[in-house]
């Protein structure tokens, strides 16, 4: 049993659909826009953390995801799940390791 | 030096023909904040006069600016540094002077430049003219809310530190004087000093409240204001800090932003108890008094920054609901309130009211525009 939850949790993330490319658009501008009112336009942090690869390199995706979901209670840090579905954190995700937080 | 003033004379005859003479009470900066450019504008006619580049990361950015009105000082998210000459239409200096800052102040007498900072924190001071460093006080902290106060001096709170610091800095050679100010409440900000300099007010993420500290009396300490108005209702997840420069004293009110919350609280500044908290459209980021104090505008976080309301000081209850589109980031009156610029980021424009419609007069097109700065700040205390 125990498994097989192991396994899911190893295909969920690819099993789960990319934003299509109109959504990918809105994500962007979200990211850069909203994320960055506090960690920057760039990235590389202000009230919030830096969201730059090397900065997130030691977490964990799911953390991460969490983090945006859930917020960080005590903290600015609020929680953005009312509007990002947990495919399209992920997504958020994988964009700032890549380098693309900054999309300008 | 005749021949040198004739010299001059022939160089701006030739050189600088097209530039007529004027002054800079109508002009002010649009900020850019994702292209790093501003626009200097002028809003007799209204229109632009041009765009600056070349300011590096502006989410964020906001400027003051020198006592004769002529010079912007801009601060970038990115710790930039950018002294602007808003009737030549170019960057004087520029300066990156720390990884990360959140805004800065000019000194009353014009002659330094303070520049808050996130990362390393602290607070630091440049002379106006030529940007070079003449103190640097750090705090180990991130620096928030940061103003002038009469006297020569600034006022800034710490974001960490749960504390408001006063650097005298017009005390000899030793470096400015430190009152520090502990027991304010958790987690300040952003502040402001009300326009006669006399109060700062810390808006406090951590509590509900404010901290409030009467600069004629600084021995008295820091006294929370408007404690526990939530009434223990647990806050909404905050998507934008409010802002707390430019919020609206009026007619013996201050309009305060409730953070985490959609309303907007109104204390009297004679005893600074609350007098009623208004509903509104979502949670306030600015609340702007018009000058003559009679309307204040307000704008609104994610995801609910499409509105703009205005509120009837004399009545205490929204006026008007206006819909300028997605990302309305900031709003600036004209000196004498004829006007009101708003910003519209995601639409690239600011619009333009008359404000006793209101109705729209204009619309310019700018790049994801947010902060609008006029000149005329260079006359107010706290700005």
């Amino acid at each position: 049993m125990l498994r097989w939850i192991a396994l899911a949790a190893l295909i969920a993330p690819a099993a789960l659909a990319q934003p299509s490319p109109a959504r990918q658009a809105e994500l962007r501008h979200l990211v850069l826009h909203d994320c960055g009112s506090c960690h920057g336009l760039t990235m590389k942090g202000g009230l919030g953390r830096p969201l730059l690869p090397e900065a997130l390199a030691d977490k964990p995706d799911g953390f991460l995801v969490e983090v945006i979901l859930g917020g960080v209670p005590g903290t600015p840090m609020p929680p953005w799940r009312e509007e990002l579905s947990a495919s399209e954190a992920r997504w958020i995700v994988e964009q700032l390791r890549k380098g693309n937080g900054d999309a300008r | 030096m005749r021949a040198r003033l004739t010299l001059l004379a022939a160089a701006l005859a030739s050189g600088m023909a097209q530039a007529e003479l004027r002054g800079s009470g109508d002009l002010g900066l649009v900020i850019e904040r994702a292209s790093g450019s501003v626009q200097i504008v002028e809003t007799t006619t209204p229109r632009s006069l041009g765009r600056i580049e070349g300011l590096g990361d502006l989410s964020h950015a906001t400027a003051v600016f020198s006592r004769d009105a002529r010079h912007a000082f801009v601060f970038g998210r990115d710790g930039g540094l950018t002294k602007l000459d808003l009737l030549a239409g170019r960057i004087e200096r520029r300066i990156v002077q720390a990884g990360n800052a959140i805004g800065g102040a000019i000194s009353q007498d014009g002659r330094l430049v303070a520049v808050a900072n996130y990362e390393p924190g602290g607070v630091k001071l440049f002379d106006a003219r030529s940007l070079e460093l003449v103190q640097d006080i750090p705090t180990g902290s991130k620096v928030v809310g940061i103003a002038d106060v009469p006297g020569q001096g600034f006022i800034f709170s710490l974001f960490d530190g749960d504390a408001i610091w006063l650097a005298d800095t017009g005390k000899g050679e030793s470096g400015p004087r430190l009152t520090k100010f502990a027991d304010i409440g958790r987690q300040p900000y952003d502040g402001l000093i009300t326009p006669d300099g006399r109060h700062y007010i810390a808006g406090l993420f951590g509590e509900d409240g404010l901290a409030l500290i009467d600069l004629w009396r600084p021995e008295a300490g820091a006294r929370r204001i408007l404690a526990g108005y939530g009434r223990g209702q647990e806050p909404l997840p905050v998507y934008k800090m409010p802002h707390l420069r430019g919020w609206a004293v009026a007619g013996g009110l201050a309009f305060l932003p409730a953070i985490g919350r959609h309303e907007v609280l109104v204390a009297d500044t004679r005893d600074w108890k609350q007098v009623t908290a208004i509903a509104v459209h979502g949670q306030p980021v600015f609340a702007v008094a018009r000058p003559d104090g009679r309307h204040v505008w307000v704008n609104f976080a994610h995801p609910r920054n499409d509105t703009v309301q205005v509120i009837d000081a004399a009545k205490l209850e929204v006026a008007h609901t206006l819909k300028p589109g997605r990302g309305v980031m900031h709003l600036e009156f004209t000196p004498r309130g004829d006007q009101l610029w708003l910003s519209v980021r995601d639409a690239d424009r600011v619009e333009i009211y008359d404000t006793r419609g209101p109705s729209l007069i204009a619309s310019l097109p700018a790049k994801a525009p947010s902060g609008i700065l006029m000149a005329a700040r260079a006359h107010r205390i706290g700005f």
